[in-house]
């Protein structure tokens, strides 16, 4: 007989001193040429800022490989501090919480394969945290994309940020209008 | 103190569980909107949730964790300072175990938690109850080969907290796992068994199914309590959601 699964919680609202961890955004090694910016904000059913939220990704390498590689949270064995990742191998992973006015902000390489890079949300107030998918192109190829009417599509496609090079844009509307397309897995 | 309003009594957020518990479907996770608890109001989706059930999708894998990403001392709460923490020491351990029932290894589990007196290390806990500066209240650690977990920390207190009038969260430890998929993500909290406190908590009755709650209850265990020096409960998480590795054949099975 299978188990039953443990139900979900909240993250609550103390998670900051746990779950963030120190260059938890910065899935791109420093100064890499392809490095791409994934940033918006997590805006509630007022559309007010969600401002203890974490964010959470996952994406395949750049080559399309999936295995992810440890060391997101890369550790100095002396002080035992978080010392980021060292570059060399792409974990593939970011964390990060937003800010004061719902901000998040992830650099990444872009996955290999697909157009798209997984996101998860947990907040105060969200039993159950929630899955979506930020593209970064409107692939007209895309399964998922192309069941969706025009204006839900619209909450998983990026927006190119003016003015700026690689930064694609992805505001996450927990509810209300313009609510972001959230996925389940069955 | 100013008169506060009845829809924030005790009584009244019973009556809306009791309401929300006839009304549910049951089920093993909580409803993302579950009114007596205030904070789910304007923060859950109102569109249903869209199904993917692409083979191929990049959820059914996940990060990957290791011996660099977590210390040996991490797994022990009450040694992060030079002093000894206050309070209760306890050990916490249990199994990860996936929807088959298969032991999940080598991946990440992160707990946090109130110190004794049931005051968070965070600057925005206003609770009034002293803070102890030999315990900041983070762990980690990565499961073996059996899927095994196991924590040293100190019993957390009971906080207050502003849902309404007179709450209390139980005494809990919150936990973060990781499986072999995004999908299998998991955020969720531990109780202590006989807490006074579980029947009025509307985070933990969002559980509507009683047998689901028990799930979030950890056992008192004799035989991990340590003489003279601390007091062993078990707990078993089972991670929820598919992963890639599944055969057709487990799938069938389901
Ligand atoms: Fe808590």
């Amino acid at each position: 007989m299978n188990p039953a699964p443990t139900p979900s919680h909240t993250v609550g609202p103390f998670f900051g001193y746990a779950l963030p961890f120190t260059g938890g955004g910065d899935v791109a090694p420093p100064h890499h040429p392809d490095a791409l910016t994934l940033r918006g904000r997590v805006l509630d059913g007022d559309g007010e800022p969600v401002p203890d939220a974490i964010v959470e990704t996952w994406q395949p390498a750049p080559d399309g490989s999936r295995t992810g590689a440890p060391g997101s949270m890369r550790r100095d064995a002396v002080t035992g501090r978080v010392v980021g990742r060292h570059g060399a191998d792409f974990t593939g992973f970011g964390r990060v919480a937003t800010d004061a006015d719902g901000h998040w902000l992830v650099r990444t390489l872009p996955p290999g394969g697909v157009p798209y890079v997984c996101v998860a949300v947990f907040a105060r107030g969200l039993l159950h945290h929630l899955y979506t998918r930020a593209y970064l192109v409107d692939d007209p190829a895309d399964a998922l994309l192309a069941a969706l009417p025009p204006q839900r599509r619209a909450t998983l496609v990026t927006r190119p940020e003016p003015g700026a090079e690689r930064v694609h844009r992805f505001d996450i509307r927990l509810q209300g209008e313009g609510e972001t397309v959230f996925l389940e897995f069955p | 103190m100013t008169a506060l309003p009845p829809d924030l009594a005790q009584s009244a957020i019973d009556t809306e569980i009791a309401k929300a518990r006839a009304a549910a479907p049951g089920g093993d996770h909580p409803p993302r909107d579950f009114p007596p608890y205030r904070g789910s109001a304007l923060r859950h989706p109102t569109h249903p949730l869209i199904p993917v059930r692409d083979p191929e999708a990049v959820e059914l894998t996940g990060p990957a964790f290791g011996v660099t990403d977590v210390t040996d001392l991490d797994r022990d709460l009450t040694r992060h300072h030079p002093g000894e923490p206050l309070g209760e020491r306890i050990t916490v351990t249990g199994r990860v175990l996936d929807r088959r029932g298969r032991p999940v290894r080598g991946q990440l589990v992160e707990v946090w938690q109130a110190n004794a007196s049931g005051r968070y290390a965070h600057q925005r806990d206003q609770h009034p109850a002293p803070l102890d500066p030999n315990f900041t209240g983070f762990g980690r650690c990565l499961t073996d080969d059996e899927g095994r977990y196991s924590f040293t920390t100190i019993r957390p207190g009971a906080y207050p907290w502003r849902n309404h009038t007179n709450a209390w969260r139980p005494a809990h430890i919150h936990f973060s796992l990781f499986g072999e998929a995004f999908t299998q993500r998991l955020v969720t909290q531990m109780y202590f068994p006989g807490d006074p406190l579980l029947p009025f908590d509307p985070i933990l009755q969002s559980v509507t199914d009683q047998d689901a709650r028990d799930r979030l209850v950890a056992v008192y265990d004799h035989g991990l309590s340590v003489p003279e020096w601390s007091l062993g409960y078990r707990w078993d998480i089972v991670l929820d959601g598919p992963a890639a590795t599944w055969t057709e054949d487990e799938e069938e099975a389901r």
